[in-house]
C-alpha cells in the first residue's frame, strides 16, 4: 500500500525507467539534431567562399558585359551539373568590373542581359537593371547581387559559392547598391 | 466460398475485427447527408492512394540524385513500359487531389460542418490541406527540371527574408549553399517519408473524428447550433431520419471515386505526363521558370505587390491566412449553419475564387513579363510606316533596335509590361515624350545613357506621328504661344 509519503517498488522502477529513457533520448537528441543542423553548423569551413577564377581578362573585352560560368567551390558526389553556376561579367575598363548573379534580387530567377537596350531583364516577374546593375523597374527592392572580384596574372577570379537571396549575409556584405531614385 | 469462409473465420477470431468493422461500417447517419455534396472528403481519400501507389511505382525507377533524376524520368517516359502513364497518373492525381481537398474545403465551410463539435475536424482538415500543398510543391522539385531548380531559387529568396534566421533556413531547406544534390535528397525525403507520413497519420484522426462525431447533418435554415444541445439533436435525428452509412450513402462515394479515378486516368491517357522540361543546369539560362497549376497565382502576386510591400506580405500573409482557417471554428462555433443564411460566408468563398482565378489566368499569359524576343520577331506594322519621313523611319528602326517593342505594343504585337503606344502621341507632348524616354519613370527605366541625342530626336519624332488618323498630336500651347509657327515641329 502506497500513501502520499512511500512510493511503491513497482512504481518506483516505471519512473526510473521513464528517466532513463529520457536520459538516453537527450544524449541521442544531440548527435541527431547537430546532424539535422549540419548545413548551417558547417559554416564556411568548408571554403565555399574561396577564389575562384573565370579565365582569363582577355576573354571580356572592355565595355561589354559577358556570361561566364565557373563550378562551385563546395560540390558533394551527386550535384552533377546543379554545381555550375552562370554569372554576368562586365568589363568596365583596364582592370575594373562589375561580376553581377545571375540570380534576380527578386525573387532568384535567372537575369539576361540585352546589349542593344542596355538592360538586364528578369523573366519571372518583370525585374530590370541598367548596365551597372542597378534597379531599373520591377519588382526588385535593391539592385543585381555582386560578387568580389579580384585581377591577378591576367585571370579574373571571384568569391562565390553561395546563392546570392535578398537575406543572405552574401547579400548584405557584397554590392549592396540603393535602388535607382 | 467455404473455405475463404473459414479462413475470414479463423482470422477473426484471432484479430476480432469483424465487429469494430461492420459496427464503423453501419454506423446511422442522417438520411439527409446521403448526397452528392458528400462525396467530396471520401474522393480525397481515394485519389490519395492512388497517389500512394502510383508514388511507390515511380520510386522503383526514380533516381533521387541531382546528376540522375532527370535522365531516369526521361528513362521512365521513354523507356519502360507505361513508365509515361505512371508519372502521368501521379502527376494529375496530384491535381485532382487539391482541387477536390480545396472543393471538399468550400462545401464543408458552406455547411458549417466546422461548428461545434467538430472543430478539431476542422482544424486536422486545414493541416491536410496544408499537407497536400507541401505535397505538390515537393513533388514539382522531385520533377528536377528547371522548372523546379528556378522554383527552389524563388523559395529561397522567399525564406530568406525571414528577419535574423533568413539565412539560416535556406540553408536548412537547401542542405548546403547552393540548390544541388542535398537539396534534392532532402526534397525525396520529405516528399517521401515525411509529409505522407503526417498525411496518413492525420488522415487518420480526421476519420476518426468523422465517425465519432457523425456526418455534419443537412444544414437547415434557422435549426441553430446550440452547445448545450446540438449532440442530442443530433443523435435525436440520426435516430428518427437516420439510416446505416453502409449502403445507404455509401454508393455515391463508391460511384464518385470512380468516376474521379476515371477521370484522372482519362487525363493521363490525353495530356500525358508533366516534363520534365529542360535539364536542371544552372547555366542554361534561356529559360522562364513557371510554378505547377496551383501556384500560379502566387506567381502572379509576387509581380504585382508593390517592392516595399513584399516582404512584409510574403511573411505575414501566410501567417493570417492559416491563423484565420484555425480560428474560424472557435470564433464560430454556434449559430446558424446554412448557407442561405451566410450571405458573408458565401461572399468570402466567391471573392476568394474570383481573386485565385484572375491570379491564375494572368499568370497564364504574364502580361508583367518584357516579351524577350518582341525586337526581333514582332514587325512593326506597315502602316505605322507608310507616308513615314526619312527621320521617322529611322525613329522606327531605334525603335525596333532598342527593344522597346519587348514591353509596348504597337498595333497588338509587343509586350504588355508597358502602355501600348498606339495613340501615343495624344497622350504625351514632344517633350513628355523626350523625357519619358530619357529619364524613364512610371517602371520605365531610363534610356539616356543608352541613346544618343541622335537616336532620341529619331524615336521621338517617329513616336509622335502615333495617332489616330482624325485626331492631332498632343503640343504643348504655351510653347507655341512663345515660339510662334516654329515652336511646333
Amino acid at each position: 500500500m502506497s500513501t502520499d509519503e512511500t512510493i511503491s517498488r513497482r512504481a518506483l522502477f516505471m519512473k526510473i525507467g521513464i528517466s532513463f529513457n529520457g536520459l538516453v533520448a537527450a544524449a541521442l537528441a544531440v548527435p541527431i539534431v547537430r546532424f539535422l543542423l549540419s548545413s548551417i553548423t558547417r559554416g564556411r569551413a568548408d571554403g565555399y567562399l574561396s577564389w575562384i577564377s573565370l579565365g582569363s581578362v582577355s576573354q571580356f573585352p572592355e565595355g561589354e558585359t559577358r556570361l561566364a560560368t565557373f563550378r562551385n567551390p563546395y560540390v558533394t558526389p551527386t550535384d552533377g551539373k546543379t554545381a555550375d553556376t552562370a554569372c554576368w561579367v562586365r568589363h568596365v575598363e583596364g582592370e575594373q568590373f562589375q561580376v553581377f548573379a545571375i540570380n534576380c534580387a527578386h525573387l532568384g530567377c535567372p537575369v539576361r542581359w540585352f546589349p542593344q537596350s542596355g538592360l538586364f531583364m528578369c523573366p519571372c516577374h518583370g525585374g530590370a537593371y541598367y548596365q551597372d546593375g542597378s534597379r531599373a523597374s520591377g519588382p526588385p527592392e535593391r539592385g543585381l547581387f555582386e560578387y568580389p572580384y579580384k585581377v591577378e596574372n591576367g585571370l579574373i577570379t571571384i568569391q562565390a559559392g553561395e546563392l546570392p537571396t535578398p537575406g543572405s549575409p552574401t547579400a548584405s556584405l557584397f554590392g549592396k547598391k540603393p535602388p535607382c531614385a | 466460398m467455404r473455405i475463404i469462409a473459414q479462413i475470414g473465420e479463423w482470422l477473426d477470431r484471432r484479430m476480432q475485427l469483424a465487429a469494430p468493422i461492420r459496427e464503423i461500417a453501419e454506423h446511422p447517419v442522417p438520411k439527409s447527408t446521403a448526397s452528392w455534396w458528400y462525396v467530396f472528403g471520401s474522393a480525397a481519400l481515394v485519389v490519395f492512394l492512388l497517389q500512394l501507389v502510383t508514388g511507390i511505382m515511380l520510386a522503383f525507377v526514380y533516381v533521387p540524385s541531382a546528376s540522375e533524376a532527370w535522365n531516369s524520368l526521361q528513362y521512365l517516359n521513354h523507356d519502360i513500359a507505361l513508365g509515361w502513364f505512371i508519372r502521368a497518373l501521379h502527376g494529375w492525381g496530384s491535381n485532382f487531389m487539391v482541387a477536390i481537398v480545396l472543393i471538399h474545403m468550400v462545401q464543408v465551410f458552406l455547411f458549417a460542418a466546422y461548428k461545434f463539435p467538430r472543430e478539431l475536424t476542422w482544424v486536422v482538415g486545414v493541416f491536410l490541406l496544408l499537407m497536400t500543398l507541401g505535397m505538390a510543391f515537393t513533388g514539382q522539385v522531385l520533377r528536377f527540371d528547371q522548372d523546379a531548380y528556378w522554383g527552389l531559387g524563388i523559395g529561397a529568396s522567399i525564406a530568406s527574408r525571414v528577419p535574423f534566421l533568413g539565412s539560416a533556413i535556406v540553408k536548412l531547406m537547401l542542405g548546403g549553399p547552393i540548390i544541388a544534390g542535398a537539396t534534392l535528397s532532402r526534397f525525396f525525403a520529405l516528399h517521401v517519408f515525411v509529409v505522407p507520413g503526417m498525411l496518413i497519420a492525420f488522415v487518420a484522426v480526421h476519420l476518426l473524428l468523422v465517425l465519432k462525431l457523425g456526418i455534419n447533418e443537412w444544414p437547415m435554415p434557422g435549426r441553430l447550433v446550440k452547445k448545450a444541445t446540438y449532440e442530442n439533436e443530433y443523435h435525436e435525428l440520426t435516430r428518427k431520419d437516420g439510416a446505416p452509412f453502409v449502403p445507404y450513402a455509401v454508393w455515391k462515394d463508391l460511384f464518385f471515386a470512380a468516376f474521379i479515378l476515371l477521370a484522372v486516368a482519362a487525363c493521363a491517357i490525353f495530356f500525358g505526363p508533366f516534363g520534365p522540361t529542360g535539364q536542371p543546369d544552372p547555366t542554361i539560362i534561356q529559360t522562364a521558370p513557371k510554378p505547377d497549376y496551383f501556384f500560379l497565382w502566387l506567381y502572379a502576386v509576387l509581380s504585382f505587390l508593390p517592392p516595399s510591400m513584399e516582404t512584409p506580405a510574403l511573411l505575414i500573409g501566410p501567417v493570417i491566412v492559416i491563423g484565420a482557417l484555425l480560428l474560424l471554428p472557435f470564433l464560430s462555433g454556434e449559430g446558424e449553419k446554412s448557407w442561405r443564411r451566410r450571405p458573408i460566408a458565401v461572399l468570402t468563398i466567391l471573392l476568394v475564387a474570383v481573386t485565385l482565378a484572375t491570379f491564375t489566368h494572368l499568370a497564364g499569359y504574364t502580361p508583367w513579363s518584357p516579351h524577350m524576343n518582341a525586337w526581333s520577331s514582332d514587325p512593326i506594322p506597315a502602316r505605322f510606316l507608310e507616308h513615314r519621313t526619312a527621320l521617322e523611319r529611322q525613329g522606327a528602326l531605334i525603335f525596333q533596335a532598342k527593344q522597346c517593342h519587348n514591353c509596348h505594343a504597337l498595333g497588338r504585337d509587343g509586350g504588355e509590361r508597358g502602355p501600348a503606344l498606339d495613340s501615343v502621341a495624344v497622350q504625351l507632348t514632344q517633350d513628355q515624350l523626350i523625357r519619358q524616354v530619357i529619364q524613364g519613370g512610371g517602371n520605365m527605366p531610363a534610356y539616356g545613357k543608352n541613346l544618343s541625342p541622335a537616336q532620341t530626336t529619331a524615336l521621338v519624332a517617329f513616336l509622335h506621328t502615333l495617332h489616330p488618323a482624325g485626331q492631332a498630336p498632343a503640343r504643348d500651347a504655351s510653347r507655341a504661344m512663345a515660339l510662334g509657327k516654329s515652336g511646333q515641329n
